[in-house]
């Protein structure tokens, strides 16, 4: 059962090395998201395990099977394209029940999962109609639809929800982790959204140049991010990233710590600053202040925070909160 | 155009070209039709029914006003059945010929290959070439009995040469004016297929769709708008063919309605009777491009 793994997966297009070579174990029912900063290969190293680009050299197994030459149907994985590449003069239906047809099903069993599929979704009374007469958050549903009705092994989804606006994501982000309960396949996630990340993934592979920096569960990216990449990467808003003198003291080349991580004092602490700007969201406040040697910083206030501009603060670090990296940028670990 | 200042500038904009155009074709057109009620030979020793004396219409021994008389003759012309015929059979032909050969040429051009460039660009040749230096090539290098290439091939192989003008006319002119006419339907298809999203390519893809079934259920739908259009811009064309059959002589046999009219008007000099022909030639395309009209705006529309 939808097991993927990739083995020294490796892309390049003539000269031009996109994925050097990528190893991953991705588990049954598992929902692993791919991300990194735009242009750093997470397109085309799912297309890689779709069948949509050949390997330059190394294997992907799926369920246990060597896939590295089966075409993209043969796989039992369905993908979700980020402009949905429906077919515009096929209705929904038709659009749902292509890749049956195309398997060759008899029509009854395509009805009954048609009919079933546009249930789970919300697509019922919308059935007769084409495409473009359908919303954004509709036709993505068609897309998704048209993923599930082959009953894959596993899903892929690429950049699923950049098309559609910040409510309607967060909505269609609670379906698709409903989805992935429901139906316990393996799926995984391309976006560069960190948030998105963060609250669908089991796991999360972050992609940087084509490389893989790290995998993990959020948490763990979030609390012990192997690399600077990662540490700046994960997090909202980023880690304060410090080095030179003030980094020096912590044995380290450069040290980072999250706005979240910092206590603030009007009396005393390990660095000064001096507040430029509030950023005020209700629930929390954000300060991005000037603390001399260690360069401009962010800091997180809870609640309301009354700070007026060129006001003078101190900023004392959680000393376990310490991120310490070398000068390659590696972690450091005690 | 959302107020009413910026649809009266609208109208005064094209106000010039809407006049031209309706000088260019309201006044043929008039002469046409004024010219096909009136008994008007060029041979008529006293010549005096003519859009210069209109007074002759009320000539007393009512000797120039025809009446309907110019179009009960055409239309009970056998000629003219004959010379519909072929015009259907030419427009159809073509078409035919025109839009399957375009597509697949459309579908090769569309590949990627060495020299696709050029390829390309040879492609629209055809296109340029002058209907009638097109026939005289046709006639006299290719379909020529004795000294055409196509003679020669037949002769390489031990074959009897086709005298294509004298067995096939209808046929040879249909080749000829599809030949001109593949380039225009490639090139469209061509740039159509060229809009096709590739992500529903790879979409089919991942649906298993085996190759004629892509064509069937995704190119050619996609093809289908470019290809009405297609249709209509060669109909308009096609029905006025007219050099092809003028220079190869084929006349008689090939001979369409256009090539009627024009027998009508300059070899037997009736100018009434080629009027009325001309005018009957304009009601039968009018009611050709109301249903291409319908069949595309339906297409348009889904
Ligand atoms: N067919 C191709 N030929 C050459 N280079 C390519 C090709 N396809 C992609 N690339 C390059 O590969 C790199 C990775 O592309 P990819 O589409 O995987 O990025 P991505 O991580 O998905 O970015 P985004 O978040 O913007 O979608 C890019 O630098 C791109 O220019
Ligand atoms: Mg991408």
């Amino acid at each position: 059962m939808g097991t993927i793994s990739l083995k020294n997966a490796r892309k390049a297009f003539g000269d031009v090395v996109i994925i050097p070579g990528a190893s991953l174990d991705i588990r049954n029912g598992e929902f692993v998201v791919f991300v990194g900063p735009s242009g750093c290969g997470k397109s085309t190293l799912l297309r890689m395990i779709a069948g949509l680009e050949d390997l330059t050299s190394g294997a992907i197994l799926i369920d246990g099977k060597d896939m590295t030459e089966a075409a993209p149907s043969k796989r039992g994985l369905s993908m979700v394209f980020q402009s949905y590449a429906l077919y515009p003069h096929m209705s929904v239906r038709g659009n749902i029940s292509f890749g049956l047809k195309m398997a060759g099903m008899p029509k009854a069993e395509i009805e009954a999962k048609v009919a079933k599929a546009a249930a789970t979704l919300n697509l019922t009374e919308y059935l007769d109609r084409k495409p473009r007469q359908l919303s954004g958050g509709q036709r993505q549903r068609v897309a998704i639809g048209r993923a599930i009705v082959r009953n894959p092994e596993g899903f892929l989804f690429d950049e699923p929800l950049s098309n559609l606006d910040a409510a309607l994501r967060v909505n269609m982000r609670l379906e698709i982790m409903q989805m992935h309960k429901d139906l316990g396949a393996t799926m995984i996630y391309v976006t560069h959204d960190q948030v998105e990340a963060m609250t669908m993934a089991d796991r999360i592979v972050v992609l940087n140049r084509g490389n893989i920096e790290q995998v993990g569960s959020p948490l763990e990216l979030y609390n012990r991010p192997d690399s600077l990449f990662v540490a700046g990467f994960i997090g909202s808003p980023k880690m304060n990233l410090i080095s030179g003198k003030p980094a020096e003291k912590f044995d380290a080349h450069t040290i980072g710590i999250r706005p979240e991580h910092l206590g603030i004092s009007l009396k005393d602490g390990t660095w000064s600053a001096k507040i430029s700007l509030a950023e005020h969201l209700g629930a929390d406040t954000f300060l991005h202040v000037d603390a001399g040697p260690c360069g401009m910083m962010t800091v997180r206030a809870a609640g309301e925070y009354d700070a007026a501009p060129g006001a003078k603060i101190f900023l004392t670090p959680e000393p376990d909160r310490i991120h310490r990296f070398d000068k390659d940028g590696r972690a450091i670990r005690k | 155009m959302a107020t009413q200042q910026t649809r009266t500038l609208g109208k005064l904009a094209v106000s010039p070209s809407v006049l031209m155009l309706l000088m260019w074709m309201l006044v043929p057109l008039s002469m046409t039709i004024y010219f096909s009620f009136l008994r008007y030979n060029l041979l008529d020793p006293n010549p005096i029914c003519s859009l210069l004396t209109p007074g002759a219409l009320l000539d007393a021994e009512n000797r120039c006003l025809a009446g309907f008389s110019n179009y009960s003759y055409f239309l009970t012309d056998p000629a003219f059945f004959k010379a519909m015929g072929n015009s259907l059979k030419l427009v159809g032909w073509v078409l035919a010929i025109s839009v399957a050969s375009g597509t697949l040429l459309a579908l090769l051009l569309d590949q990627a290959f060495y020299g696709r460039g050029f390829v390309r660009i040879m492609m629209i040749a055809p296109f340029l070439v002058m209907p009638t230096v097109s026939a005289l090539v046709w006639q006299n290098m290719l379909m020529d009995p004795v000294s055409g290439f196509f003679a020669f091939i037949s002769k390489s192989f031990g074959l009897q040469p086709i005298d294509w003008f004298t067995y096939h006319p209808l046929a040879s002119v249909i080749i000829m004016v599809a030949w001109q006419w593949v380039p225009f339907a490639t090139l469209i298809l061509l740039t159509s297929l060229q809009s096709l999203d590739e992500e529903q390519k790879e979409a089919a893809e991942m649906d298993g769709t085996p190759p004629l079934s892509y064509f069937w259920y995704i190119v050619l739908p996609h093809l289908i708008r470019p290809m009405t259009v297609v249709i209509l811009i060669e109909t308009i064309f096609l029905l006025n063919v007219f050099a092809e059959i003028y220079v190869t002589g084929t006349a008689g046999p090939a001979g369409n309605l256009p090539f009627l009219v024009y027998q009508y008007g300059l070899i037997a000099n009736d100018i009434g009777g080629a009027s009325a022909g001309g005018i009957i030639a304009v009601i039968l395309a009018n009611i050709v491009a109301f249903f291409l009209m319908r069949m595309i705006g339906k297409n348009l529309e889904a």
